[in-house]
């Protein structure tokens, strides 16, 4: 498996797109630091912008590779490799190629301008995302054949996460505004690994304290160890369960 | 002849002497109300540095207790320590602590009861229940005292500095922490609160009600448990004063209950959860006032009418303006906004277009607190963007027909 990882992760870093990523990254993160003066809202600017490309870039550039390195992945099911352990190694390879991206395009630059805690919360919650979103893509490009239909899928999915959800919450909210739906507003936050990671870090940014009952419910529960740790695992629930379901597939698919 | 003369002298100076202040001096081991008992009207009594265990001051007569040296004045947690209650009394230099807990009577630090001109000036005041109290007191002046307390909860705790049905009182420059509320006011008029800190109370850090009349200027309230309130007030003036970190889900910087004919200008509000909480008020003037990193810079109930508010700077709070209804019956003209996008064509410093300052995520959120949830996604900004558009749900009156370019200079 770590031939293939090494393999794979060598080749991505080759590969232009996540150069570009990379430096799309450092760029964005850095000139927010310069223009604003006030460091903390230039974490939350910076959280906005990578709550939306980052798993954008994850989801997109996870699917259009495993379909690229199709005929690569063919040619290794047909040696004496287990098939988890094939798909494994290619998964493993592109969220390290990802995870050093956002290490160089958004860690290095806020350890050198904002070494504090909610700098080290946006980072880790990016970082979640990404592997969240390359799970998922890797799930979709396991289910379609089809190139155009699977980054299909994956587009889908970043944009049911980011406007759709957000929109169906809504929707629920104010069919139900009769009814206290502060418990379940905490549920539904956690059906969405991007609401949760950005419920996460406004806590951290103590915005939370405007929040009114809401709020205080959200900061009891998120802000105590308890609810820390059901966020961190349902985050991980997040990140292993479609490549988990992936793997499942890809054992028994007919390539 | 010259005899004469110096006899005619000296029996005017017998005569005079008992017109002049005599001066008592009290050491450790002695009693400080035996020598108040002693002494007469007028007199100086001067403590030296010790511990004083007196179950209780009273001081009843024209008196100055002065401290030398920071003398402790001990409540041994049972009594209240000192209490005035006569006219002319000043009361400076002690350090008094551990006055009484009692869940009937107030017990207090230093208590002034029905009595004028009383001055209460550079103590320090430590673990007491309520620190000064000033009951029906007129006339009075409670300046640069140092009280704290590490009181545990509402129930536990007294308030620092406690007015009820008093007037003209002056309190100038006195730090107070870890109280109930930092100064409670209730019925006293025409009063003037100057250049104190309050910070870190367990409720209010000033606390108003049924105060008319009273001016409060170049004070600091800060992290206290639900910021300033203000309230059932008319006349009310508050300038420079500093509303700092105010923060939890019922904390303002300040709460305007039932206020009206008040004039708030040049003050500091900066990361507050609410910097201005109005409800029920009238005839506000809110004047070149810089709302800084809020929650909220305004939350501005229907229920308030015929407000001004003008010339203010609005930088950096997550919303600027909140209301809870479609009707819009207060003016804002002339204010900075940092969210404005406008343009300026004529260039007159005014921009062309005009600002709506309530966002259509506030209105959702004050209808429905949990979309709270939605706070910074980005479905909610594209929302925004078409209301900003289109305005269709926020009140189309409510909006600043000539929004500042540049901040004020504040």
């Amino acid at each position: 498996m770590k031939k293939i990882i090494k393999y794979s992760l060598l080749d991505i870093l080759r590969n232009r797109v996540i150069l570009a990523y990379t430096i799309l990254l450092a760029v964005v993160s850095i000139s927010l630091f310069l223009m604003e003066d006030n460091p903390a809202k230039a974490v939350m600017s910076l959280m906005n912008i990578s709550l939306l490309i980052v798993p954008l870039v994850s989801s997109i550039f996870c699917t259009i590779y495993l379909y690229n390195s199709a005929e690569f992945i063919e040619l290794l099911v047909a040696q004496p490799i287990r098939r988890s352990r094939l798909l494994w190694g290619v998964y493993l390879g592109m969220i390290t190629a990802l995870l050093i991206a956002l290490i160089l395009g958004i860690g290095l630059p806020l350890l050198i301008l904002q070494p504090t805690i909610s700098g080290l919360s946006l980072f880790l919650t990016s970082a979640a995302l990404t592997i969240v979103f390359s799970s998922l893509a890797t799930l979709s490009a396991v289910l379609t054949r089809d190139k155009a239909k699977g980054i299909g899928v994956s587009l889908l999915l970043w944009f049911y996460f980011t406007f759709i959800y957000d929109g169906i919450v809504l929707l629920v909210l104010f069919q139900m505004a009769d009814y206290p739906l502060e418990t379940t507003m905490i549920g539904m936050s956690m059906l969405n690994p991007i609401d949760l990671g950005r419920i996460g870090m406004l806590i951290q940014l103590d915005i939370s304290a405007m929040m009114g009952l809401t709020g205080a419910l959200f900061q009891d529960f998120f802000g105590n160890g308890l609810g820390a740790v059901l966020v961190i695992l349902v985050m991980m629930g997040w990140m292993t369960l479609p490549i988990l379901f992936a793997i499942r597939r890809f054992k028994n698919k007919d390539l | 002849m010259i005899r004469l003369f110096y006899i005619i002298i000296c029996a005017q100076l017998i005569v005079l002497l008992p017109a002049q202040a005599a001066e008592h001096l009290v050491k450790p081991g002695e009693s400080i109300q035996a020598a108040i008992n002693k002494a007469s009207k007028g007199d100086l009594i001067k403590v030296l540095p010790g511990t004083y265990r007196e179950k209780g001051i009273l001081i009843n007569k024209q008196l100055v207790l002065q401290g030398i040296g920071y003398p402790v004045l001990d409540g041994e947690n049972k009594y209240e320590v000192v209490t005035i209650t006569a006219d002319h009394v000043v009361v400076q230099g002690f350090e008094i602590i551990r006055s009484g807990y009692s869940s009937m009577d107030e017990l207090a630090a230093v208590r002034i009861k029905q009595a004028s001109y009383v001055g209460i000036r550079n103590n320090r005041l430590r673990e007491n229940f309520f620190g000064i109290y000033c009951q029906h007191a007129s006339f009075s002046l409670i300046a640069h005292n140092d009280i704290t307390s590490t009181g545990g909860s509402e129930l536990e705790a007294g308030n620092g500095i406690h007015a009820w049905k008093s007037n003209h009182l002056v309190i100038d420059g006195n730090f107070i922490s870890g109280h109930r509320d930092g100064i409670y006011f209730e019925f006293v008029t025409e009063s003037t609160i100057t250049n104190n800190k309050s910070h870190q109370n367990i409720r209010y850090g000033l606390h108003f009600m049924f105060s008319h009349q009273d001016i409060y200027t170049n004070n600091t309230f800060s992290e206290n448990g639900a910021g300033v309130a203000v309230m059932y007030s008319r006349q009310v003036t508050m300038i420079r004063n500093h509303f700092l970190d105010n923060w939890g889900s019922a904390a303002y910087g300040i709460l305007l209950k039932e206020i009206s004919d008040s004039y708030a200008a040049y003050n500091e509000f900066s990361r507050n959860t609410a910097a201005i909480y109005m409800e029920g008020s009238s005839r506000l003037i809110i004047f070149a006032n810089r709302f800084l990193q809020n929650g909220y810079g305004i939350r501005i109930q229907a229920s308030c009418d015929n407000n001004v508010i003008r010339k203010n700077n609005f930088i950096a709070n997550s919303f600027d303006i909140a209301t809870n209804g479609s009707l819009v019956l207060n003016s804002f003209n002339e204010n900075y906004w940092d969210k404005y996008e406008g343009y300026d064509l004529n260039r007159d410093g005014m921009g062309d277009i005009p600002y709506r300052p309530l966002s259509l995520f506030a209105l959702i959120v004050e209808r429905n607190n949990s979309a709270m949830m939605l706070f910074r996604s980005p479905m909610v900004g594209l929302l925004e963007k078409a209301e900003k558009i289109m305005p269709g749900i926020t009140p189309e009156k409510l909006k600043d027909n000539q929004p500042s370019m540049k901040p004020f200079p504040l």
